[in-house]
């Protein structure tokens, strides 16, 4: 069975004026489809309002399709009956980890998660200690999250949601307050989380470093998903990134650069590496 | 002309850490444009804080055009119609029912009369790039960049000699990015505002300033043309700053003998690790 | 640094006061404030001034934390000794010819003070030997059987729980805006009240609406975790009366019914 599956998938909201009345109609999103696999690493790259936040919403339930539908592991998001297990299997983590942390002390937030869907006293400690092992925070169990730095909280606003034991993570713009630090540490942590317990990643991002190591990429823009494959299929487009607002990594840019001017490098380059490797093999 | 920092340090009252500045002293002279670099913790927002006297010094003095600003009888209002600053998130200072009369806000605290009010927030907007049918909208209806447009153009109608801007870029894409640092190029090039802008991405500002400096645990480790700071790679690592991608991608070329034995070559952009690469490209070529 | 400041007054310590669940330690501050008006006379003070000090021995807490207390209701004591002595009429021992000091006021104020006094101890004691969040803990499993007359209870105390933890983060967001509007010129102590009223609005506007945006995210992430109301909710720290805690019960029953005895007997 497929993590989540997404079936032209159209949310829009309304502005009103001071009536009430709606004067315009903004499809954020507008026909999406999209199959993520088991234990896959899915990065989701768009500009800021090309619809890439709703659809992490939705995957969680906390959205409802105006068209079209959401399924995870099978189960609709719109059922009401499914969506507590729907948040359960696939936990969302967002982009203010201030707004997110709900307990005055590090293992009481973590353990939240777990006294909602009435997991036993016993177990909740077992699971409050092996999430808080697998982002690094252990130390930190007993601290109140307001002395921990971004990138901290960030992990602890993980390890809630890993608590919950989910099979599947969704992250929208994780880092986008974070320090490159607080960032680094954040996307090792997923990585990690991917790799040994297998757990699928959805992460919602615009920045191209973060993405180069997923397993398939979809680029959105304007609600629709425009490009979708390997980093390096995507990235190896540097024109068209560029149209939908979007960079691609270092080494990609100036690899394009000098392909302009006539130097013959390959259009897969993605890393300083295979650069390096790359102009010293041509010289 | 200049703001000036002696032996500044500054101990936040109820804490019993580290000082958050210790012993800075440097200048800043007009007409500068300047990059303030660290992690989070490093103390440069604590340090741009003093430049306008919204923290006075625990030791040390601050002078302004070398008058102390913390001397009895100084008007602090006046020296931060001069000295520009502009916080990180916009949302802390946007309130006014619309765009226009926010902006209006700061030249109406300096005491000026209505119309004078009228034609600096004009022509604010005008330079960051908000024409009129923003005007009347209201600021939180903006997207991110445009609300950051909007805080600057707020600071701009002060007419400041000065302008500070704490991490203006975060959380923007790469196109509201450019959007920003461009219009920064612009107020100093063609307004002759000196800039003093702090990110802990040095990469980001590589392009644009002629001087960094780097504040570590309090203190104020570099303060040096960005092409001498980048050269402590080792060093800048270990603050937990991020040395431009170019920079190490050149180094690594040296290294390889890309560009011949003993060659000393550096770059920090990608327009100049382009041009160093497309040149030794060339003559090679040619051998 | 904002941040700094702790909410509450906690005072860490690791004493058998610190550690009785935090329902011993509510229910007992209520009886023993109960036991201070029942007692009326210098012998019930004694027994209460004794009890106070033996716990307050045994918390470890120091002495002057417990002061700190009072110096914020110092203004509130001194009225109502005023109040009281020159109030109450009854035999005159002073006589300032507009007003009078009698016997009986003298005698009420001076009792008054005191349980004022031990009140403000009492509860300093509780508050200084638990969070807030085992405070909040407590007041919710104690009001349990209120949920039957439809008092959302869990929702309550999560209401309180939640603001403890927002607080530091909206008064350090709060010292920003107003830095942010200081540095466009904005002056909060200039001028008379309406200037200095519309000197509040640049920031009040802005840290109500990150309020607002923050309980908005809040809600969204509560609701993904699967929050939905205390029903089939469990509990990492349950709480549990041990034998400390009966044994806290007996001891406060016990002083209660002495403050009685002496009552009647007088």
């Amino acid at each position: 069975m497929k993590m989540v599956q997404i079936k032209d998938l159209v949310h829009r909201y309304f502005r009103r004026d001071d009536d009430d009345n709606i004067i315009e109609t903004i499809e954020a999103i507008a026909g999406v489809n999209m199959d993520i696999e088991k234990g896959q690493f899915i990065a989701v790259l768009g500009h800021n309002g090309s619809g890439k936040s709703s659809l992490a919403k939705h995957i969680n339930g906390l959205l409802q399709p105006a068209e079209g539908a959401v399924y995870v592991k099978g189960m609709n998001t719109s059922s009401e009956e499914e969506i507590w297990r729907i948040r359960q299997s696939a936990g969302i983590v967002l982009q203010n980890p201030d707004n997110q942390i709900i307990g005055n002390i590090v293992e009481e937030d973590v353990a939240f998660g777990p006294e909602n869907i009435g997991v036993p006293t016993q177990d909740i400690w077992t699971r409050v200690a092996e999430s808080l092992e697998a982002v690094g925070m252990e130390a930190f169990r007993m601290s109140s999250p307001n002395r921990l730095s971004g990138g901290q909280k960030q992990r602890v606003a993980i390890a809630g949601i890993l608590a919950m034991e989910p099979e599947c993570i969704i992250l929208d713009e994780p880092t986008a307050m974070l320090d490159p630090k607080g960032r680094e540490d954040v996307i090792r942590t997923i990585h990690r989380l991917n790799k040994e317990k297998a757990i699928t990643i959805i992460l919602i991002t615009h920045k191209m470093d973060e993405v180069v190591d997923a397993d398939k990429v979809f680029v959105m823009d304007h609600g629709k998903v425009v490009m979708s494959g390997t980093p390096r299929e995507v990235f190896s487009d540097v024109e068209k990134m560029k149209t939908y607002r979007l960079e691609v990594p270092h080494a990609a840019e100036l690899a394009y650069e000098l392909r302009k001017e006539g130097i013959p490098l390959s259009e897969t380059i993605m890393t300083k590496e295979e650069l390096v490797e790359a102009l010293c093999q041509l010289s | 002309m200049s703001i000036k920092l002696e032996n500044v340090s500054y101990q936040y009252r109820d804490s019993k850490r580290r000082p958050a500045l210790s012993h800075v002293s440097l200048e800043i002279k007009k007409g500068e444009f300047i990059g303030i670099a660290g992690h989070t913790g490093s103390g440069k927002s604590t340090l741009i804080q003093h430049f306008n006297g919204l923290i006075q010094p625990t030791k040390g003095t601050v002078l302004f055009d070398g008058k102390n600003i913390h001397e009895q009888g100084y008007s602090l209002k006046e020296l931060r119609g001069k000295v520009g600053l502009s916080f990180q998130y916009p949302e802390h200072q946007l309130f006014e029912v619309s765009v226009f009369e926010d902006v209006c806000f700061g030249p109406k605290n300096l005491g000026l009369p209505r119309d004078e009010i009228e034609k600096r927030a004009k022509e604010a907007l005008d330079l960051v790039g908000m024409d009129e049918k923003y005007h009347e909208k209201s600021p939180f209806e903006l997207s991110g960049g445009q609300k950051r447009r909007v805080a600057i153009a707020g600071i701009l109608a002060m007419e400041p000699e000065y302008f500070i801007l704490d991490e203006p870029t975060a959380g923007l894409d790469p196109v509201g990015r450019d959007r920003i640092l461009q219009l920064l190029k612009k107020l100093h090039e063609e307004k002759g505002i000196t800039i003093i802008l702090v990110t802990h991405s040095m990469e980001e500002i590589a392009d644009y300033v002629d001087r960094i400096l780097v504040m570590d645990q309090g203190r104020l480790r570099f303060d040096d043309a960005p092409s001498e700071v980048f050269k402590h790679k080792a060093e800048l690592e270990q603050m937990g700053l991020s040395v431009p991608f170019y920079s190490f991608l050149v180094d690594e070329l040296v290294q390889r003998g890309y560009f011949g034995k003993n060659a000393e070559v550096s770059a920090i952009t990608l327009q100049q690790a382009k041009d160093v690469i497309l040149k030794n490209w060339k003559r090679n070529q040619k051998l | 640094m904002m941040r700094e400041i702790t909410i509450g007054q906690y005072y860490r310590a690791d004493s058998v006061i610190h550690k009785l669940d935090p329902r011993t330690k509510i229910m007992g501050t209520i009886l023993f404030i109960i036991s201070l008006f029942i007692g009326k006379s210098i012998p019930a003070y004694v027994v209460s001034v004794i009890l106070l000090a033996v716990v307050i021995k045994i918390s470890t807490v120091p002495f002057s934390y417990m002061v700190r207390g009072l110096k914020a209701v110092f203004a509130i004591l001194m009225f109502s000794l005023v109040i009281n002595m020159f109030f109450i009429p009854g035999d005159v021992i002073v006589d300032f010819g507009f007003a009078d000091i009698s016997r009986e006021g003298v005698q009420t104020a001076v009792f008054m003070a005191i349980r004022l006094v031990f009140l403000i101890l009492g509860s300093s004691m509780m508050t200084l030997t638990t969070t807030p969040n085992q405070l909040t803990d407590g007041m919710e499993k104690l009001l349990n059987p209120l949920k039957k007359i439809k008092i959302p209870v869990h929702e309550i105390a999560m209401m309180m729980s939640i603001a403890l933890r927002f607080i530091p983060i909206l008064t350090e967001e709060l010292d920003k805006i107003m830095k942010a509007q200081m540095a466009r010129g904005a002056e909060y102590d200039q001028g008379n009240l309406i200037k200095k009223i519309k000197s509040v609005v640049p920031v009040l506007v802005p840290l109500f609406i990150s309020s607002v945006r923050r309980a908005n995210d809040l809600a969204m992430a509560m609701e993904s975790r699967c929050y939905h109301g205390g029903e089939g909710r469990t509990k990492m720290k349950p709480l549990l009366y041990e034998k400390r805690d009966y044994i806290s019960y007996a001891l406060i029953l016990g002083y209660l019914a002495i403050m009685i005895a002496i009552r009647i007997r007088m």
